[in-house]
């Protein structure tokens, strides 16, 4: 839910991390917090278990700059992975404005990343939310790690694309961070898919974190127009 | 609703809200007054400036009262349209405005609940009414910036991320 103060002339956007329990969204807003210029951030608010498992959230408030004559303040969320806190897990949701769903690449974590993409569909479906028409990027991480599932793999898995009715969008769009593979494509049968953007991620270096922070709150600010 | 509704606010109703505030905050004597939405966003604060980070506290405000509404849920209400946090020396008090915003008083021993509570309500009336005539005024689905979606618009956008 953006809020737009034109006495102050700021626009506050939501963000939230979704994704399998120890799957590195805490890890994302980690190295987010670390990298960026104190003054463009605030704390890194984290409501964790003694063993350092996200129990409610976690919270760091970036600048990202005027737009517009606008300063842009994105809120970073977090959500607990584990199963267990759904009911948790689904208030952070309210009022977001673009989702990442980190997916653990390993082979053995891909039941846990369909479960939890399935529930991310059912929590948003029961706010009213559509994914398939707010900013959603979907970041493969750990793509360091020897049991990596192939990249093929894990979009057939966890981002197949969705029917686009809606003619206007219907033109063939290469996906800029997946060679040979595209974001808009139509099927030999006819029908027009789209998929959300991916990056592939290895969130403990810091690698591809920066690159989907920058690709949803792009996505965000645009859908502002 | 294809995604979260959004909502903007003018000049004029920012001045309204700030002078409900004042108001309340001159009968009352509490610390401070802060008005968060439902999002964890600060609308707007008035008395002592906070000595904490006012976007980390409007965050777990918003989570709070969530979190609190799914309980009354849980025991047969439909909601707790406030909330109380007492500490050895400074309280809070949180209430609901228009399912929308919480509007939390902060204070200490300067002031005692019974004031609180009973000076709160008279503002909340007046905030949800302001609430209400603004969402119905400007809509609460997606609201179009202007000029936000023009090339210039984009090009800035595009360099924000270099």
């Amino acid at each position: 839910m953006s809020m737009i103060n034109y006495a102050s002339r700021e626009i506050n956007c939501k963000l939230v991390y979704y994704g399998p329990g120890l799957g590195g969204k805490t890890t994302n807003l980690e190295h987010v917090f670390g990298k960026v210029n104190p003054n463009a951030r605030g704390k890194l608010i984290s409501l964790a278990t003694e063993t350092e498992r996200t129990l409610f959230f976690d919270f760091l408030p970036v600048d990202l700059g005027t737009v517009r004559g606008f300063k842009t303040r994105f809120h970073l969320y977090t959500v607990p992975g584990q199963v267990y806190y759904n009911a948790s897990r689904k208030l952070i949701l309210k009022g977001v404005d673009g989702v990442v769903f980190v997916a653990d690449s390993q082979l053995e974590r891909m039941e846990a990343n369909i479960e939890s993409m399935q529930n991310l569909y059912d929590n948003m479906a029961e706010y009213g939310y559509d994914l398939t028409r707010i900013p959603f990027v979907v970041q493969f991480n750990k793509r360091d790690l020897p049991n990596a599932a192939p990249l093929k793999d894990l979009q057939a898995s966890l981002n197949p694309g969705w029917p686009l009715a809606e003619a206007e969008k219907q033109v063939q769009a290469p996906d800029p961070s997946v060679p040979g593979e595209f974001l808009v494509w139509q099927l030999p049968t006819g029908e027009w898919v789209q998929r959300a953007p991916v990056q592939e991620a290895v969130a403990v270096t810091g690698e591809g974190v920066f690159e989907t922070l920058k690709t949803v709150s792009k996505l965000v600010l645009k859908s502002l127009g | 609703m294809p995604g979260a509704s959004s909502w903007s606010f003018r000049e004029e109703d920012f001045k309204a809200i700030s002078e409900h505030m004042n108001n309340l905050l001159r009968e009352t004597n509490v610390k401070s007054l802060l008005l968060v939405d439902r999002s964890g966003q600060v609308v707007a604060n008035v008395g002592e400036p906070p000595q904490f980070d006012p976007q980390a506290f409007a965050s777990l405000t918003a989570a709070d009262f969530s979190a609190n509404d799914q309980l009354a849920k849980m025991i047969g209400e439909h909601e707790f349209s406030s909330l109380f946090h007492q500490g050895e020396k400074e309280s809070m008090y949180l209430a609901d405005i228009a399912r929308r915003v919480i509007l939390v008083a902060l204070f200490d021993n300067r002031t005692t609940l019974g004031m609180v509570r009973l000076k709160v309500k008279t503002t909340v009336e007046d905030l949800t009414k302001l609430f209400e005539d603004m969402f119905k005024r400007v809509g609460t689905d997606n609201p179009k910036l202007e000029g936000f979606g023009s090339k210039e618009a984009e090009d800035e956008i595009d360099k924000l991320f270099g």
